[in-house]
């Protein structure tokens, strides 16, 4: 076992396009851990979920995963390490069914409690539609498969990427209220949302991105919402 | 009467023009590349077989056994080698680095093997006929010909919808930075579904190269075929690819039969007439 955290970033750099959208941000998510990335839209959460997948290649700095350096891992190899995401605004394959869209996940064969079964039983209303096309889901019911789908890849560490993105509130407090049967296997978790409420609730630890960087850190039950509140708007 | 016969050739061989187009869809439709070199690439294919059947003194479908698994060696590589490099938001840069390849391959044949036209010699299974009706003849190696297009088009619909690897290809073709997340290598998923491409034309380059003479030139027309079949058909439909393959068959064939100058301009024709009513094509693929 790794001495260190699950995933350490230290100081990188990372452009989005163009755009430098994360400037010397350094984060810690210990094994089991649930982080959330809270922030404003365009302050970079999105950019560094990426880095870390592997999607994007941040241009200075460094991003360890169980004290191996994936940096410049692509991301079908970081998947393959145990990273999975969850990307915003669910991306499912809409020409593939329900199933077909879990089995994708799997289809690295990462060793791990998920299975197709364990997923079902997670979220069942995934069975009864799992011959269905992905479009055909409602928008929560999409959620959970985009859930589904990267648990199936066994992770160590699951990204999740505003997944109350334009859901009703009760289908979000339904899909947060499973978040502790997913971390109870010893999985740890970054989220990022711009619901502050929920972040608070999931998660031990909170990290505000304000323009590409941090600006507030610290354990969740110690953050006032008059210190969110500046460093989310920065007033 | 002769209008069945026409109609039974030209229907035959739709199926030869169905694997033409196969190959391009495929190709399209996973990494929306448009390959100008494919028709060129059913040419090389052919060469390939003169060469087996020359040198072993192959009979020219048993070279199959050779040809295809060169043809998609060729493939794999292509696309690792310079076609990857190509793929981006821009349809254009593998547009024309496949023209560029394209006119390669020609010149290339053309030194190796001068402009003379070739054929393959099947032997005897090439006059073999079947009497069907009265006044209806079957030849047995277009009859061949298009089982094996059928069975090459079953097997690619059973290869997407029914393994891991075609349901991998689907995922690639519908988002590739999510496969990327899903653990797919798209560059390698890219290579495997050339080196299927290629193989799927090796088959169909040396049906050709058995009906019909060939010479290094003619590829630019396979091309032309495959596209009209496939928009005939419907762009991303393995049934419907064939039924393109046929329709463009059988009004070459009817075109033929009027006045054999009409034989191109008929499918065209056609082509061009489903095109401007139904330019999705007879049987598209339902959109997600």
């Amino acid at each position: 076992m790794p001495d260190g955290p699950l995933l350490k970033i230290s100081a990188i750099d990372a452009f989005y396009g163009d755009f430098q959208a994360i400037f010397g941000v350094s984060l810690d998510v210990g094994i089991a851990q649930v982080v959330a990335v809270i922030g404003a839209n365009g302050a970079g959460k999105s950019t560094l979920l990426n880095c870390i997948a592997g999607l994007v290649h941040p241009s200075a700095g460094e991003i360890l995963f169980e004290d191996v350096a994936t940096t410049n891992t692509p991301a079908f190899e970081a998947q393959k390490r145990g990273i999975a995401l969850v990307p915003e605004g669910r991306r499912l394959f809409p020409s593939l069914t329900v199933e077909e869209n879990l089995l994708i996940g799997g289809q690295s064969r990462r060793a791990g409690p998920w299975t197709l079964a364990r997923v079902y039983e997670l979220f069942p209303v995934l069975a009864e539609r799992r011959n269905l096309p992905a479009p055909a889901l409602s928008g929560g019911q999409q959620q959970m498969a985009a859930i589904g789908r990267a648990l199936m890849g066994n992770p160590r560490l699951l990204l999740c990427d505003e997944i109350s993105l334009g859901l009703a509130p009760i289908v979000v407090r339904d899909i947060y209220s499973r978040l502790p049967q997913i971390t109870a296997e010893g999985l740890s978790l970054i989220i990022v949302e711009q619901d502050i409420v929920q972040a608070l609730h999931a998660a031990s630890h909170v990290y505000c991105l304000q323009e590409g960087r941090v600006a507030l850190q610290g354990a969740a039950r110690d953050l006032t919402r008059e210190k969110i509140s500046a460093a989310y708007f920065g007033v | 009467m002769q209008w069945p016969n026409v109609i039974l050739q030209g229907v035959l061989i739709g199926g030869l023009y169905a694997m033409f187009a196969a190959g391009l869809s495929l190709i399209f439709g996973v990494m929306r590349l448009v390959n100008i070199a494919h028709g060129d690439l059913i040419v090389l294919a052919a060469y390939v077989s003169l060469m087996a059947t020359q040198a072993f003194g192959m009979d020219p479908l048993t070279s199959l056994v050779l040809v295809v698994p060169i043809m998609a060696l060729v493939g794999y590589a292509l696309q690792r080698g310079l076609l990857n490099f190509t793929l981006g938001d821009d349809l254009l840069p593998p547009l024309l680095v496949t023209f560029g390849l394209s006119v390669i391959i020609q010149n290339g044949l053309l030194e190796l093997f001068t402009a003379d036209s070739r054929k393959l010699q099947a032997g005897a299974i090439e006059i073999q006929t079947f009497q069907l009706a009265q006044t209806l003849w079957i030849g047995a190696l277009p009859l061949i010909q298009f089982a094996v297009a059928v069975a090459v088009i079953a097997g690619l619909q059973l290869l997407f919808y029914r393994t891991a690897f075609g349901r991998a290809l689907r995922a690639t073709s519908d988002d590739q930075s999510v496969a990327q997340l899903m653990g797919l290598d798209t560059r390698h998923i890219f290579a495997m579904a050339m080196a299927l491409s290629l193989a799927v034309i090796a088959v169909a380059g040396v049906f050709l190269a058995v009906r019909a003479n060939f010479d290094p030139a003619i590829g630019p027309a396979r091309l032309i075929f495959a596209f009209e079949a496939v928009i005939i058909g419907g762009l991303g439909s393995m049934w419907g690819t064939l039924a393109g393959g046929i329709i463009l068959g059988v009004s070459q064939a009817i075109g033929a039969q009027i006045d054999p100058g009409w034989q191109l301009l008929a499918g065209h024709i056609v082509f061009l007439a489903i095109l401007a009513v139904r330019p999705q094509g007879l049987f598209p693929k339902v959109s997600g």
